[in-house]
């Protein structure tokens, strides 16, 4: 019997997680994919936004500020990458000074600092790709850009060194209220706990609707985005958002906090939970509607593209808590954006709701800090022949374009919650995320994840499941090719040309 | 620690073996020398080309990339010219200092696990970095992004190094090279390759290859075709192809649902110039390699470029011998051998109708050699087409083509006499001449 059950190991649900490992409970998180960080959280921009969006008084703009404030003291303690490069809101005509004002104001109310107006000139000064098109801005020097692998895997790997047990590969069919609390029927067994917290993302609904009778709808809304090479990562400084449309903050243009540049979202309400396809239509309506922000986006350095699922509840705000018909059950639910931005606060928040169930004392040996895996990268000289003197394997470079190394690979495949896949190894280190995407460096790779997990090569995935990378041995020299070519009728040459490759 | 080198190599393929090679035999002392090699062995990617047919022009025999590779990697290790395996250059700056008058010192980071980072002051470097494939995000394919989607090259690696399969059943999207070779090798494995697909209206790889890897097997090619859907969550289940317009959009109604577990990329080679321009080397737009002149020295100089860091190459054997040239060159820049003008006559070599680009692009008279070759693409196919080279606009040479196709490489042999005929020349133009102006 656990105290806590947290279902869905996504930003939400590891924040919540690393919280109540400061408590002295038995709490486990529940995810079906096999790595943390594997649904919304892993696909979305980015932003830790500053809170002017939000309407007054919803727990989103509670949520936001308080995220916002404490995204930055959490970096340092969990050593993840963040920057606060503040952000502006383009309107495009007179006719938009109007909500730009509104925002402002609105800003104001929700406590955001130092927002102001700026005039195009003072515009094209600080941002001087900026287009033509764009009149004034709102100017958010709280704004900032947070690596959402860094945040959600610092997150987890922190609650797990502090004794939280993390279930991967265990899917959540059935939740029932029993007794004591509840009992969970998964695809690794039964899991029984007092309190349940629901950090489901688009499937939070499910969920939900299986305890309470006061049903909540969630619609996964997808946005595709575009990466850019890091040679066009200068192309904006500020993260550049458009006015609000209904379908929320429009396409962004925005430096990511490794130095790419992406744009997006797009913002399409789909009814597939699982829908993470990306669209012809969808790339070119980006694109084209990121040009309306900047000079145009240089589309030819696009070194990938995806796409994620925002998790939209029909109310339009998150719904955190319990429903008046399902006690000790949490929902952290319709977490859509800013909830990358709130996932600080949220920990906190529901960490307090679940304590007034479960008032356990603090651990006396809570371990704050972490430490993140070392960047050969962005180390200067003298950091790097320090790691190289500790660990040679910090010398042998397995991704060229991220300038990754064999010792970072293995540090991500040890630590606590370590990387077991190809998809791991990459949100942990950046191996596989730069301009080559993984072209070179992926063999190694899976090389590296076989040897320090012991497994066969033909056992490494891309992300678990069935995403296996090989499908096994090739043919030993000689075998039935001759066979093969007598079918084909081609002995003869097909012979001479096996001859000559054996 | 410190390293010194007079000439600093970078990279241990076909292109640094040869240049290195081409420098000791041109009189620098081997140990002025030294290779650097990312990979655990000399040879670069030709160690995974295991098929046949290089070697045809250099050594009038069919050989294995391996063997090609060893041959060149034999001159090195006979030469006793140093090298260092698994060694990663991740810097190249130009130094403030003169260098005993043979210009600005090079210093040249790199990082291995004998010797930790260190930097090597070199007086010239060549730049033989090779060049890396373009992936399915730079091609904007729609879809999931499942296991199963590799660059061609990748998987060649898987079969030909590890001796594993990437997948039983096999789409092919583009007919560069690489993709070709990769039908015929999955195919001799067991796997079954269901069709190449290609965007442009004919094929970007070598006419033979069409032929031995495609035909001989019966593996049909889709011209104006490409894929417009990736299928499958976690590992690929199949794609959707469809047929390009002449603007290479997808034609709808043409759609065409094949089911696979494999997708081979191979849809363009990109030179690999993060150092180059790192270090403020100019590059050219169309060729994303260095702007060379005759020397293959590019604007910084006592900078050396060849092989595929340059501009791709279909043939090995103009790899090794651009390379050579490259070596050469690097090795009377540090000997001194020719005089360093002062005020130089600078001559513009400029791709024409038709022709993309051309390397070298500058061409100084008083460094030429007897013979200068100029190498390019054309941008379509022309049949019984030429190829016109002018001088200042008179047409001087002309050179009657069967055939002229994006994917075979061409060149021009220009004798110094020539050239001498018209001092003050300024620039030299290299066109296309379609047969009576028709496109094929």
């Amino acid at each position: 019997m656990f105290d806590v059950i947290i279902v869905g190991a996504g930003v939400s649900g590891c924040a919540v997680a690393r919280e109540l490992s400061r408590y002295d409970m038995k709490t486990a998180v529940l995810e079906r994919a096999s790595d943390v960080c594997e649904g919304t959280s892993k696909a979305n921009s980015g932003i830790v936004h500053a809170g002017y969006d939000a309407e007054p008084g919803t727990v989103k703009a509670l949520l936001n500020i308080r995220g916002s404030r404490r995204m930055e003291e959490l970096s340092e303690e969990l050593d993840f990458p963040y920057k606060r490069n503040g952000s502006l809101v383009l309107c495009f005509e007179e006719s938009g000074r109007r909500k730009l004002q509104e925002l402002l104001e609105r800003g104001k109310e929700n406590g955001v600092e130092d927002l102001c107006i700026l005039e195009r000139e003072e515009l094209v000064r600080i941002e001087p790709n900026i287009s033509e098109q764009a009149a004034a801005a709102l100017y958010a020097p709280t704004g900032g850009i947070v690596c959402p692998f860094g945040l959600t895997i610092a997150l987890a790997e922190n609650a797990c060194v502090n004794g939280v047990e993390f279930y991967l590969d265990t899917e959540v069919g059935k939740v029932e209220k029993t007794e004591a609390g509840y009992r969970l029927e998964t695809s690794r067994g039964l899991f029984e706990s007092r309190t349940v917290v629901n950090a489901a993302g688009v499937y939070a609904d499910i969920f939900h609707n299986m305890v309470s009778s006061r049903k909540i709808h969630i619609t996964p809304r997808k946005g595709e985005y575009c990466l850019f090479d890091k040679t066009a990562g200068d192309w904006v400084r500020h993260t550049v958002f458009q006015l609000p449309t209904q379908y929320g903050k429009g396409v962004l243009v925005t430096p990511t906090v490794h130095g790419n540049l992406l744009v997006g979202p797009t913002a399409e309400d789909i009814e597939d939970k699982e829908g993470v396809y990306t669209t012809g239509e969808g790339l070119a309506d980006l694109l084209e509607r990121g040009n309306l922000s900047v000079r145009e986006v240089p589309a030819g350095k696009v070194i990938t593209s995806f796409a994620g699922l925002r998790a939209h509840e029909d109310g339009g705000d998150f719904v955190i808590g319990e429903p008046e018909d399902a006690a000790g059950f949490i929902d952290v639910a319709g977490i859509e954006s800013p909830g990358l931005t709130c996932a600080p606060a949220i920990g906190e928040y529901v960490a307090d709701l679940i304590r007034k169930r479960i008032p356990a004392p603090e651990k006396a040996d809570f371990i704050a800090g972490r430490k993140g895996i070392p960047s050969v990268a962005l180390a200067d000289a003298e950091r790097r022949q320090e790691l190289i003197r500790e660990n040679s394997a910090y010398a042998n470079v397995v991704c060229r374009c991220e300038l990754v190394t064999e010792g970072e690979i293995a540090d991500a495949i040890h630590r606590p919650l370590g990387a077991t896949t190809l998809d791991g190894v990459k949100r942990r280190t950046r191996a596989g995320m730069g301009r080559c995407q993984s072209g070179f460096c992926a063999p190694k790779t899976a090389e590296i994840l076989a040897r320090e997990l012991g497994k066969d090569l033909g056992e490494i995935s891309k992300a678990g499941g069935a995403s296996l990378l090989l499908a096994g041995h090739s043919r030993p020299q000689g075998s039935d090719c001759v066979e093969m070519s007598k079918e084909a009728g081609h002995t003869d040459r097909l012979l001479r040309q096996e001859g000559r490759e054996a | 620690m410190k390293k010194k080198a007079r000439i600093l190599v970078v990279g241990g393929g076909p292109a640094g073996l040869a240049a290195a090679a081409a420098a000791e035999a041109a009189g620098v002392k081997s140990e002025d020398i030294l290779i650097a090699e990312r990979d655990g062995e000399l040879g670069g990617i030709l160690n995974q080309c295991i098929h046949n047919g290089f070697g045809l022009h250099t050594f009038q025999e069919e050989l294995t990339g391996p063997e090609y590779a060893e041959r060149y990697a034999r001159k090195v290790r006979q030469a006793r010219i140093p090298y260092m395996l698994q060694t990663m250059v991740v810097d190249i700056r130009e130094g403030e200092r003169d260098d005993n008058g043979v210009g600005k010192i090079k210093y040249v980071t790199a990082m291995n696990k004998t010797d930790g980072l260190f930097t090597v002051e070199a007086q010239a470097v060549i730049l033989a970095m090779g060049c890396r494939e373009r992936p399915r995000g730079a091609l904007n394919i729609p879809g999931y992004r499942p296991a199963g989607i590799y660059s061609a090259g990748t998987a060649q690696r898987y079969v030909n190094i590890e001796g594993r399969m990437p997948g039983k059943e096999a789409v092919i999207l583009g007919s560069g090279d690489i993709g070709l070779i990769m039908a015929r090798r999955m195919t001799l494995e067991g796997a079954k390759v269901k069709l190449v697909a290609e965007l442009m209206p004919y094929s970007g790889g070598l006419k033979r290859n069409i032929v031995q890897c495609l035909e001989d097997f019966g593996i049909p090619l889709k011209l104006s075709h490409t894929v417009v859907g990736i299928h499958g969550k976690e590992r690929l289940e199949g794609v959707t192809i469809a047929e390009v317009d002449g603007n290479r959009k997808p034609i709808a109604g043409t759609e065409e649902y094949v089911s696979c577990d494999t997708l081979l990329l191979s849809c363009g080679l990109i030179p690999e110039n993060e150092l180059s321009a790192g270090l403020g080397v100019e590059l050219s737009p169309v060729t994303s390699g260095p702007v060379v002149n005759e020397s293959l020295e590019t604007n910084v100089e006592g900078v050396f470029a060849c092989g595929n860091v340059l501009h791709v190459h279909d043939l090995v054997d103009y790899v090794s011998e651009e390379a050579e040239n490259a070596g050469r060159n690097a090795a009377e820049y540090v000997l001194g051998a020719k005089e360093r003008e002062t005020v130089s006559a600078v001559i513009g070599i400029r791709p024409g109708l038709g022709v993309r680009y051309t390397v070298p692009s500058l061409l100084r008279p008083g460094h030429m050699q007897e013979e200068q070759v100029i190498r390019f693409r054309v941008g379509d196919v022309y049949r019984d087409g030429a190829l016109v080279v002018t001088f200042d606009g008179t047409p001087v040479m002309k050179v009657n083509k069967r055939v002229m196709a994006p994917g075979e490489m061409e060149q021009i042999r220009l004798k110094k006499r020539k050239l001498e005929e018209y001092p003050g020349l300024k620039e030299i133009r290299i066109a296309v001449e379609p047969a009576d102006s028709l496109r094929a």
